[in-house]
């Protein structure tokens, strides 16, 4: 199994997406089966706290709700809390909005739905978010350093990059597809500068339970609505099927 | 005082309690009436299912919609983050929350379809009209309540939408900035427009409703039901009893049949509120998980799928389209005074009042024509009782080409929809157009062409095969 994942994940390392020439985001399938997987959740939720929740917020999220992916209340107290919250308490941050915009430009948004906000046309919002971390690249015309394929001359820097290391981005000029006359630019692959902590597929594993994560905190309870769902269906089915059968009872004897 | 009934000797409680009830109360008499007696046509089909549906909807709208305003805060700084609480922390409330929100969406599915029944059998003929146009009001409120629902969330899709569509309430002349600003409570979409909103949602709204759906039942229930074959039942044998032959009580026959109705559509409802609430975005939009911000204008304002239609007929109605409409204004006009069947003085008339119009085509801008163009295009289905001139009530007995006529007139419908869904485009523009005139033209036209082609025999009595 391990090397099933291994080498699926290779595949989506080769895929760098969001080859944007055109305008429609080309982007990433994130791998689904992860909101199902709670040690990949857990995992999601540890990468979270540690990395993003220093100026992100998750205001409509519970610590304690942390429960339902298999952690004890214990576990979230070690490990997940900073010091002076609650487990009862919402994941809010303390992060200044007027040192925000001074650092970054604006006030980081909260993410608690970002994975149902960030979906389009172009692919769910796990698939943008999938997309959107493993496309950061090293600009120094930008006053962060970094850049974005997925989210061009985005305000926030690449928080991950120790782990994922730093990659430079490389484009070629190319004809217009539109217009034969003109040129536009056309990105034409990463270059590894620096490596990172994680191989380019642990990165990505790692990315996938992240979003995973998100996916799952935008709506906790979405792992029991659809099994639940499929009581309901089953009952309404067997419910349907004899309403129709009373029905042609009775109606039996109109002529 | 008149005289008491006695319930008959050796009766049990039950019907002693009745017999009680029945002579300061007309219950057995209203059962009777609407329910145990009233003879429906029994050659009802699947269409007949959606105005029974259309109710239990309400009643699912009206109960959860209770539910959620016990925890719901109608602030703007407190609403957003009530809604969440509500999908997280109360218990089952995100099942009541979903139920709501696809309980809308459902609504306009069940009643474009119970419309669209009416519009094939000819339901809105006489002696029916009445029922159309309570049922055209109930449309039109219910517009209203779902648009009115629609800011309660506050995402930014609520906020921005509610901002574009009472803005277009301010270009109507004279008293457009004034309305406006009575619509929100504000010069701004703010927390006054969510106060009132909220009210006009939870009671203002849904106390007309009931008592329009309580009109629109009454008044179907005092002339008798329409069926596919447009064949007053009433008007056929009867029985030793007096009831219509063609005709079976409510009670059980279609209490019974309404439940397989019922069935089949919670079957639907719950595959999208437990697998799909959001509906690939047309159900819950994608902006709308995002707060209100004043200061944010989302890359793409819509309204939800439903009023999409109408939406494209408002975007539609550029200056371009305001000249072609004088134009065939004028030209309807002309047509009248050389080829029309009234008198010379309804000629003349017939003329000045089109010359007024085109006079106010050209003086007010497109903007308020636009707003006129959609909401006409609600009230004139008020008009179809009127506008229908066919010697027959239902399409089966119509010339074939008529289904074709209102093939394209549906087919429009959903084009306008699906183009009301994407942003503004050159080619979107005139395809919504042309979509305009031939939606109006169905209607406007229908006095003439309602009456042409070889119409089929309508029998005495419906066609009705058992089984």
């Amino acid at each position: 199994m391990k090397k099933l994942f291994a080498s699926l994940l290779a595949a989506f390392a080769l895929v760098t997406g969001a080859q944007a020439a055109g305008g429609d985001l080309v982007l990433d399938k994130f791998p689904k089966e992860r909101v199902t997987d709670l040690a990949a959740l857990q995992n999601g939720a540890k990468i979270f706290a540690n990395y993003c929740l220093n100026c992100h917020a998750a205001a409509f999220m519970r610590f304690n709700r942390l429960k339902d992916i298999g952690l004890t209340e214990q576990q979230i107290k070690d490990n997940l809390l900073f010091p002076t919250d609650k487990v009862g308490d919402v994941m809010k941050v303390s992060l200044n909005p007027k040192d925000a915009k001074d650092w970054f430009g604006g006030v980081p948004p909260d993410l608690t739905l970002v994975a149902r906000s960030r979906a389009s046309h172009s692919g769910s919002g796990a698939d943008y978010l999938y997309t959107y971390l493993r496309t950061f690249y090293r600009d120094d015309t930008k006053a962060t350093g970094w850049n974005n394929l997925t989210f061009p001359n985005v305000g926030m820097p690449h928080v991950l990059w120790e782990l994922q290391g730093q990659r430079s981005a490389k484009f070629i000029d190319v004809a217009d597809p539109h217009d034969p006359a003109k040129k536009v630019h056309k990105f034409d692959g990463f270059e590894q500068l620096t490596p990172g902590t994680l191989s380019p597929q642990e990165f990505d594993s790692s990315m996938a339970d992240l979003v995973a994560y998100l996916q799952w905190m935008g709506e906790p309870v979405q792992n029991q609505r659809t099994r639940i769902g499929v009581g309901v269906l089953i009952f309404l089915a067997i419910f349907t099927f004899i309403a129709w059968r009373l029905n042609a009872a009775y109606w039996k004897d109109v002529k | 005082m008149a005289e008491m009934k006695q319930a008959p000797a050796g009766a049990g409680a039950g019907e002693k309690l009745l017999t009680w009830v029945d002579n300061r109360f007309p219950a057995t008499k209203l059962w009777n009436e609407h329910v145990g007696e009233y003879y429906a046509p029994k050659n009802f089909n699947f269409w007949y299912f959606f105005g029974s549906l259309a109710l239990l909807v309400l009643v699912i709208q009206i109960v959860t919609g209770i539910f959620l305003v016990m925890n719901y805060k109608p602030d703007a700084e407190l609403a957003f983050a009530s809604v969440e609480y509500i999908m997280r922390d109360v218990p089952w409330g995100w099942l009541i929350r979903y139920m709501h929100s696809t309980g809308a969406s459902a609504f306009f599915v069940v009643v474009y379809l119970h419309m669209y029944r009416g519009l094939i059998y000819g339901s809105y003929r006489t002696p029916r009209e009445l029922v159309w146009i309570f049922g055209c009001l109930i449309f039109l409120c219910l517009m209203a309540e779902a648009f009115m629902g629609y800011l309660l969330p506050w995402g930014q899709m609520s906020y921005w939408g509610a901002q574009v569509i009472i803005n277009l309430f301010a270009a109507i002349p004279f008293v457009g900035p004034d309305l406006a600003i009575l619509i929100r409570g504000d010069y701004v979409v703010g927390d006054a427009t969510l106060n009132r909103f909220f009210a006009l949602h939870v009671i203002a709204v849904p106390l007309v409703l009931l008592g329009l759906v309580v009109a629109h039942i009454i008044a179907l229930h005092e002339v008798g039901s329409n069926n596919p074959d447009g064949v007053e039942i009433k008007q056929g044998p009867k029985d030793a009893k007096g009831n219509p032959v063609d005709g079976v009580p409510f009670h059980p026959y279609y209490s019974v049949h309404d439940l397989l109705g019922v069935g089949g559509f919670l079957f639907v409802f719950s595959a999208v509120v437990f697998f799909a609430p959001e509906l690939g975005g047309y159900f819950l939009e994608r902006p709308n998980f995002i707060p209100a911000d004043p200061f944010k204008t989302p890359a793409h304002i819509a309204p939800v799928w439903y009023f999409t239609p109408f939406y494209s007929m408002l975007r539609a109605t550029t200056d371009d389209l305001v000249n072609v409409l004088a134009v065939l204004i004028g030209l309807g006009a002309v047509l009248n005074l050389v080829k029309g069947a009234g008198t010379g003085k309804s000629k003349v008339t017939g003329l000045v009042i089109a010359v007024v119009v085109i006079a106010l085509l050209k003086t007010f801008e497109a903007k308020f024509w636009g707003v006129a163009v959609m909401g006409g295009a609600v009230v004139i289905l008020a008009g179809l009782p009127w506008f229908d001139k066919s010697p027959v009530r239902s399409i089966r007995y119509r010339p074939s080409w008529h289904k074709i006529v209102y093939g394209v007139f549906v087919v429009n419908f959903c084009i306008l929809g699906y183009l009301g869904v994407q942003p503004p485009s050159p080619t979107g523009e005139l395809v919504s157009q042309v979509g305009t005139l031939l939606y109006f033209g169905f209607f406007v036209l229908m006095p003439w062409w309602s009456q042409l082609g070889s119409f089929k025999p309508v029998p005495d009595r419906i066609t009705f095969t058992p089984h």
